[in-house]
């Protein structure tokens, strides 16, 4: 995972944020955001729905692109490298920074095809076999499905589903994740899985995830965004937003006085 | 007989009156079905009973003639499998790839509205008047002459949108999440397209295809336009030569006085259906390979 041409400062964010607002049409839906992130954290977006926190999510790696009539304006840096730069290529983006979707999307495939496909698109050269399983494992999948790598992805559990779409993630060897409500769509013991995967995966990667759920941001994260209306209100350590928050606002809302 | 009413009087459920409205409604939609299905079942057993007896291997083998006894349908049969053939060649590339800019690359806005709307109008425009068209393009701008490229170029345009459209629908049922999850990977859009947008789209798109070839295979009008001829002893040898097709055939038997010929005419019917038929199954076949793999 050393990368050998970035020589990180002390402190080093590996991604952070400088006035990003993102437009759809007329509507500011992320206002003037700044966030530094630091590597092997995870970082939790918390906030009520619309507030801007899953379109924040897709700035990180372009995926707002997609989208017909969004603007993104100000700066994200990735190891000091501006995402929106003219020459950089989103494709690049996304093999680095990868993600998890709400709904667990497998593509109609095998097993071993999901999570094979990343690789193969992105040229990857080396033993395919061993790449799927050591996704697999990471996780924490491979267990339960290793004598079937060739069914359908859709005959998995939904938990299983969501699972195989972040090994599915992992297999390009991001160095980031980013997670976009990834439990939402699943019961609590899939749920209690993914949230135990998570914290492996913290030792490898720098994971951003948004979350409707806020006993899960304070489960799962170090650090914790509170988004409201497009305005980043707060952020800071996840047990200080939690006991001690600074924001009339922040308090208000994980209290559950609105949402 | 009505059941205890629940609830204080502030509703009426009329279950009574409900459910003989839903079974009303059951037998009209079965009814609908079964008159479709007897027309169709009259019109097989006519031409059945009519055209069968003259079914034999000499009548597809023999070319047309003046005698009913000694016409067959040679010509025409192969004339039919070459323009099936070379429609199927241009329009299948044609539409799918039409159909995946406008799905997956045009920007959405006024120019592609436009188009859109032009393609939908086309696929209502009488196929006659391709046939004019056909004429006046292939046949004297070109110099193609009254050619099975002539005519195979004819019916493209004619089915083209018809499979523009069912290719379109086939590639909008894919869900989103899908082209998504490929670009979250890194995928550029042709490998979303080829690799995960295409195969899922494919049984919708070969079951538009089938229909439009169907269609393409029973069209008369537009070629008898073009100068597809109806009196043909000889088979065409290359994608310049002229022919006739087997509605044509059939069209020219019926038009003559001659009982005998009309009997022959149902025998010719009964070979397009099958031609059409075994067509069809093929397409269904290879439509549900492409299903299990996915």
């Amino acid at each position: 995972m050393t990368n050998s041409q970035t020589i990180a400062p002390p402190s080093a964010a590996v991604v952070q944020t400088r006035d990003l607002s993102v437009f759809y049409g007329q509507t500011e839906a992320v206002k003037s955001v700044s966030v530094q992130i630091e590597p092997n954290q995870v970082v939790a977006f918390i906030g009520p729905s619309g507030c801007g926190k899953s379109t924040l999510l897709r700035c990180f790696n372009r995926m707002n692109d997609l989208v017909p009539g969004a603007r993104v304006e100000g700066t994200v840096e990735f190891q000091g490298m501006d995402l929106y730069a003219p020459d950089v290529d989103p494709i690049e983006v996304r093999r680095r920074i990868g993600m998890v979707f709400q709904k667990p999307n497998p593509f109609p495939k095998s097993i071993y095809e999901n999570v094979a496909f990343g690789a193969r698109i992105n040229g990857y050269r080396g033993d395919m076999d061993e790449l799927v399983e050591r996704s697999l494992r990471r996780a924490a999948l491979w267990e339960e499905v290793h004598d079937r790598l060739n069914v359908s992805a859709l005959s998995l559990s939904g938990g299983q589903q969501q699972r195989l779409c972040i090994a599915r993630a992992l297999a390009i060897e991001p160095e980031v994740l980013l997670m976009d409500e990834p439990t939402s769509a699943l019961d609590p013991i899939a749920t209690q899985k993914i949230e135990d995967l998570i914290w492996d995966l913290k030792q490898e990667y720098t994971i951003l995830i948004v979350t409707h759920n806020m006993q899960q941001a304070a489960r799962v994260s170090d650090q914790t965004a509170f988004l409201y209306m497009g305005n980043l209100i707060e952020f800071g350590p996840t047990d200080k937003i939690f006991t001690n928050p600074v924001e009339e606002r922040t308090e208000a809302y994980i209290t559950g006085r609105f949402g | 007989m009505t059941a205890p009413e629940v609830g204080n009087g502030r509703f009426q459920p009329r279950r009574r009156m409900r459910n003989v409205l839903g079974q009303l409604f059951r037998a009209l939609f079965l009814l609908a079905t079964c008159v479709g299905l007897a027309v169709l079942l009259v019109l097989l057993v006519d031409v059945l009973r009519t055209g069968a007896a003259h079914v034999s291997w000499d009548f597809v083998t023999a070319y047309p003639s003046r005698f009913a006894e000694r016409a067959g349908i040679w010509a025409a049969l192969i004339g039919s499998l070459w323009i099936l053939g070379f429609t199927a060649l241009f329009s299948f590339p044609l539409g799918i790839a039409t159909a995946i800019w406008l799905e997956e690359y045009a920007p959405r806005g006024w120019l592609t509205r436009t188009i859109q709307t032009n393609i939908a109008n086309l696929a209502a425009v009488p196929s006659i008047v391709y046939g004019i068209l056909g004429l006046a393009v292939f046949v004297r701008w070109l110099e193609m002459g009254r050619s099975v490229l002539a005519g195979s170029l004819t019916l493209t345009l004619l089915i083209l949108p018809v499979m523009i459209i069912a290719g379109q629908e086939a590639i909008r049922a894919v869900p989103n999440s899908i082209r998504l999850a490929s670009y979250a990977l890194g995928a550029t859009r042709w490998q979303t397209v080829s690799r995960q947008v295409l195969p899922m789209a494919m049984p919708g798109i070969l079951t538009g295809t089938i229909l439009a070839l169907s269609r393409a295979v029973g069209e008369t009008a537009p070629l008898i336009i073009i100068g597809a001829l109806a009196f043909v002893p000889f088979v065409p040898n290359g994608p310049l030569d002229s022919f006739t097709v087997l509605p044509i055939q059939i069209f020219n038997w019926v038009s003559r006085p001659q009982p005998e010929f009309h009997d022959i005419a149902a025998a010719a019917i009964l070979v397009l259906l099958g031609v059409l038929l075994t067509f069809n199954l093929i397409a269904i076949l290879l439509r549900n390979r492409y299903t299990q793999r996915s």
